[in-house]
């Protein structure tokens, strides 16, 4: 069971920046590391993570190697209107997560 | 006012307090959380950016699906659990920690796996922000005894005992990095050198492969009364799990 | 892919072996961010990097990139990237903003295999490109697991 978790509020009042931070764990091999037996334990990575606001694209990351295990990403947002976002995680072993949040502008 | 004339003020208000001021000796105790930086500091207080959240989140999960029914509500029933442990277990006779006893009642959790810590991180969650606090319950006392005993016991091919760098040299620096009191603050623990969740059995052993010690094996009575003495030592200090550490 | 491999254990050893001379990571560095650029020359400014002086432990390291921007339609950043010098790769990490950002602040953390140079690039929507370079030191625990 993968676990993501999003913090953001649950309302904002329209034109407001809204801070977003997410984590989700996944432990980002980087393919250069060699495990216990002394094989370089093999690439398995998040590539990419989009916010999507009401289905438009508002924020993405591409995400390498260098990236920490458990990646954090906090970005913002301008509050619009009531809607809903979609936050995805897509990357190595066809990994997928889809998380959804409700935002309530006032 | 002049600088002098200050001076003997000040020396004047304290030797007219003296008296008042109770001798209390200060707690120079410090955990691990004061010798780590600001921004690995900042990282274990925000439960948005703390890794273990997403292990608390699991285990609170697994908190509904397994324990609920019999304990409800874990803030209420939990509340101080993980503080006070590890504790004296009646049936098995001898003191367990808080994952044993976990463990005892439930559908068999693989130490160290991730559904162990998940659990194990929410239950000491909810002692979170609350005092360490030992039984002072009599038969725990010989098997406290043995715990010191080995934190103060040279071991390993560096024949270092516990005792020596975490007592005798804390504050100081040993490479690039302060040796810290080892107080058990804030277990279970992400500790940013594993990117993972871990124990403070996990950590214990790591620390004798340190000193390059064959190290005990997960469970055993040594790691018991090793955690059982640690907790005394660090006897009301803030529990912060889960923690960061690096 | 034998380098690489060579490159990662050494990394792996928690001790720093610098076997490629220093000129071949800072040209790849010069490259990675003229690559992002499009070739637009690349200007110190408007960009801060907040990140610790001296880390702990390069594992997870937290890092914050601000650009100076009003976010606007008219004036807004639309792609930030990280670069560094002495990992296996140059890259980092990318983000792709916009107006509806709001702000031109991104945080994440990242993987430090030794202390080294960090370049943020931000590109903004007129086409002009701005970057800032901080030094970062990377301490090794010293009591080391074999």
């Amino acid at each position: 069971m993968t676990r993501a978790l999003v913090t953001m509020p649950a309302t904002a009042k329209r034109g407001d920046v809204v801070e977003i931070r997410t984590l989700i764990a996944h432990p980002m091999e980087t393919g250069y590391r060699p495990g216990e037996d002394g094989a370089v334990l093999p690439r398995n990575l998040i590539r990419r993570f989009t916010c999507h606001y009401d289905d438009v694209l508002v924020f993405s990351a591409e995400l390498f190697p260098a990236v920490a295990a458990n990646p954090f990403i906090a970005f913002s947002t301008v509050a619009t209107a009531s809607g809903t976002l979609r936050f995805s995680w897509t990357g190595d072993n066809g990994f997928t997560q889809t998380e959804t949040v409700s935002l309530t502008v006032t | 006012m002049t600088r002098h004339l200050k001076r003997a003020a000040l020396a004047l208000l304290l030797v007219l307090l003296a008296p008042t001021m109770p001798a209390v000796a200060a707690d120079t105790r410090r955990s691990g959380f004061d010798d780590m930086s600001s921004q690995i500091q900042a990282m274990q207080r925000d439960d948005a950016a703390n890794p273990a959240m997403l292990w608390l989140q699991d285990g609170a999960a697994t908190w509904q699906r397994d324990c609920a029914s019999c304990h409800r509500d874990a803030a209420v029933s939990m509340r101080g659990v993980a503080a006070r442990y590890p504790a004296f277990d009646d049936k098995l006779q001898r003191p367990v920690t808080l994952a044993q006893r976990i463990t005892l009642h439930t559908k068999p959790l693989a130490v160290e796996s991730e559904a162990l810590l998940g659990i194990e991180s929410f239950v000491a969650f909810q002692s979170r922000g609350m005092p360490i606090a030992p039984p002072a319950d009599a038969r725990l006392q010989p098997f406290r005894e043995r715990g010191e005993q080995l934190f103060r016991r040279r071991m390993g091919q560096l024949d270092f005992s516990c005792a020596q760098c975490h007592d005798d040299h804390a504050g100081q620096r040993l490479g690039g990095s302060t040796i810290p009191q080892a107080h058990p603050t804030g277990y279970p623990q992400y500790r940013l050198e594993w990117q993972a969740m871990a124990s403070l059995q996990r950590r214990l052993r790591s620390c004798m492969n340190g000193v390059r010690a064959e190290p005990f094996a997960y469970g055993a009575p040594e790691f018991v009364e090793l955690e059982l003495y640690l907790a005394q030592r660090a006897a009301g200090m803030r529990l912060e799990a889960p923690a960061v550490r690096p | 892919m034998k380098r690489r491999e060579l490159l990662g254990a050494a990394i792996g050893l928690a001790g720093v072996v610098q076997w490629r001379p220093a000129n071949a990571t800072a040209e790849e560095l010069a490259a990675a961010i003229a690559a992002f650029a499009g070739g637009v020359p690349v200007r110190n400014g408007r960009v801060e990097i907040d990140i610790a002086p001296l880390v702990e432990n390069g594992n997870t390291v937290p890092i914050t990139v601000r650009v100076q921007s009003a976010m606007s339609e008219a004036d807004h950043v639309k792609a930030i990237a990280i670069f560094n010098e002495s990992n296996p790769q140059r890259d980092v990490a990318n983000f792709y903003l916009g107006p509806r950002a709001g702000r031109a602040t991104v945080a994440t953390r990242i993987r430090l295999a030794t202390s080294q140079n960090l370049v943020a690039v931000a590109k903004m929507n007129d086409g002009s490109c701005w970057s800032q370079t901080v030094d970062v030191l990377v301490t090794l625990a010293a009591c080391v697991e074999p």
